[in-house]
């Protein structure tokens, strides 16, 4: 089976049925176990006390907000070289999951941050660009939500993502170069390879089970937009079978 | 001259042309810069000192928003009275019309705001050094606002009231422009740090987005004509 054969949308409903139980239960077992590890069995920081679980949380979400937004990409050019009808589909059901990531990604951040560096909020170059990665997924909803016609949508959205795309490395870039020149470097660093083993294994097993989650949703977002299309277009015809076609209506958005 | 000198030079001096007459509305740009800068010292105070460190930013906003907002109905008007398809029936690439397009913009709009900074900086108590380096900066950093802008535009040809939709998907992209623009101005004043990093910076960015929003553009041009 090629990537082509998941055109037809009733053979992706089909795989997206028998595949999504077990997305979904893999899911849930691994996360269920990341978390025991991470709540349960992994130890304290001794220097940030308990405050360090919500790292358990808060890296997934920012790996999952990127990695969301690598794959919705890739759908762009699913959609724009290859035309394929599923892509703009993926990347539709795509958008609110990264966004929903990042939001969360920013929240736990900032709950975290106020007892350890006593402030909801820094302009920190990292924290900036996840902003800024939000804003960005926002925009590309409600650019979704503004066009009428899906498969337009879809277009034009998906160059949006890949301008997005080409875009986000120079705002990181930019937004280090903006930071470093304002204040030296004193940033508090959780990340590196200075992490203690016993953390680092749950905050693994918790970042699969997240990403299967993430799996799972976007299988169910993805049939979700099947049938709001397969309901549009059964409305549509039934529209057309009751009343006459008119002839000489002009098209609709002509001036 | 114009139809001697190619269709591309002939679409700037088209486009120039009708900008700059009754109704062009090519200089209500410097009036908004102009606006938005007498406006803001009444938000945060007169004090001299505050206004001189934050000018150059004040300026640089003001530059973004002036742009953004001028050029939401770049191709609307060619769009509306057909012009546009006109000119995708030539063998010309459409590429090449939407840098025309943006190039005229932003002489008609985007140079008298280059030209008007000097004599506005002093408004804001910059220093000599600081009103240069601020005039090379908006010089080398307006195009690329002007090309990340064209993108917003033919999106706004699709959208038709999206032009608020389409202010908020360009914005996050104007900031490395923003803050290379700023940097470079800031660095020009404060001794110890280079100017000519930020500045080369700023304009590999308008170099990258002059690429990203012309392709970007005859895409969705492109697109929503089906």
């Amino acid at each position: 089976m090629g990537i082509l054969d998941y055109a037809n949308p009733t053979r992706v409903m089909r795989f997206s049925r028998a595949v999504k139980p077990w997305v979904g239960g893999l899911g849930a077992i691994v996360l269920a176990a990341g978390l025991y590890e991470a709540f349960v069995t992994a130890p304290a920081d001794y220097q940030q006390g308990e405050t360090i679980r919500i790292m358990y949380l808060h890296v997934p979400m920012a790996w999952l907000a990127m990695f969301a937004y690598a794959l919705m990409a890739l759908s762009a050019i699913g959609t724009l070289v290859f035309k394929h009808p599923m892509a703009d589909v993926s990347a539709k059901a795509m958008a609110p999951l990264g966004a929903v990531f990042t939001a969360i990604c920013l929240i736990t951040g900032s709950l975290w941050g106020k007892p350890m560096w006593n402030t909801w909020w820094v302009w920190d170059a990292r924290l900036t660009s996840v902003l800024i990665l939000f804003l960005v997924y926002l925009g590309i909803i409600a650019l979704w939500q503004a066009i009428e016609e899906p498969i337009k949508a879809g277009k034009i959205t998906a160059i949006i993502t890949l301008i997005g795309a080409i875009n986000l490395p120079i705002i990181k870039f930019s937004v280090d170069w903006w930071y470093t020149l304002h204040q030296p470097a004193s940033v508090f660093r959780v990340d590196g390879p200075t992490i203690y083993p016993a953390m680092l294994y749950p905050l693994l097993i918790c970042a699969v089970g997240f990403a299967l989650l993430f799996f799972f949703a976007h299988l169910v977002a993805m049939e979700n937009e099947m049938k709001r299309r397969r309901v549009r277009a059964m409305q549509m015809r039934a529209a057309r079978r009751t009343t006459p076609l008119p002839t000489t209506r002009p098209a609709e958005g002509a001036a | 001259m114009s139809e001697q000198a190619g269709p591309f030079r002939a679409l700037v001096a088209r486009d120039l042309r009708l900008s700059l007459r009754v109704g062009g509305g090519a200089l209500t740009g410097v009036l908004f810069f102009l606006a938005v800068i007498t406006t803001v010292p009444f938000g945060v105070g007169p004090d001299l000192n505050l206004l001189a460190r934050i000018g150059p930013a004040i300026m640089w906003i003001a530059a973004l928003l002036a742009t953004l907002i001028g050029l939401e109905r770049l191709f609307q008007s060619d769009r509306d009275d057909g012009a546009l398809d006109l000119l995708r029936l030539t063998d010309a690439p459409l590429s090449s019309f939407i840098i025309a397009k943006v190039v005229a913009h932003w002489l008609g709009a985007s140079l008298p705001l280059v030209l008007a900074t000097p004599v506005l900086s002093l408004l804001l108590a910059l220093e000599p050094l600081a009103i240069a380096a601020l005039t090379a900066t908006l010089l080398v950093g307006t195009p690329a606002l002007s090309f990340l802008g064209a993108v917003g535009a033919a999106l706004a040809v699709t959208l038709r009231r999206g032009a608020l939709l389409m202010a908020v998907i360009i914005l996050p992209f104007s900031i490395p422009v923003l803050i290379f623009g700023v940097a470079a101005t800031r660095a020009a004043v404060t001794e110890p740090d280079p100017f000519w990093p930020p500045f080369a910076l700023l304009g590999a960015v308008s170099l990258i987005y002059a690429v990203v929003g012309t392709v970007g553009a005859a895409a969705a041009i492109r697109i929503n004509d089906g």
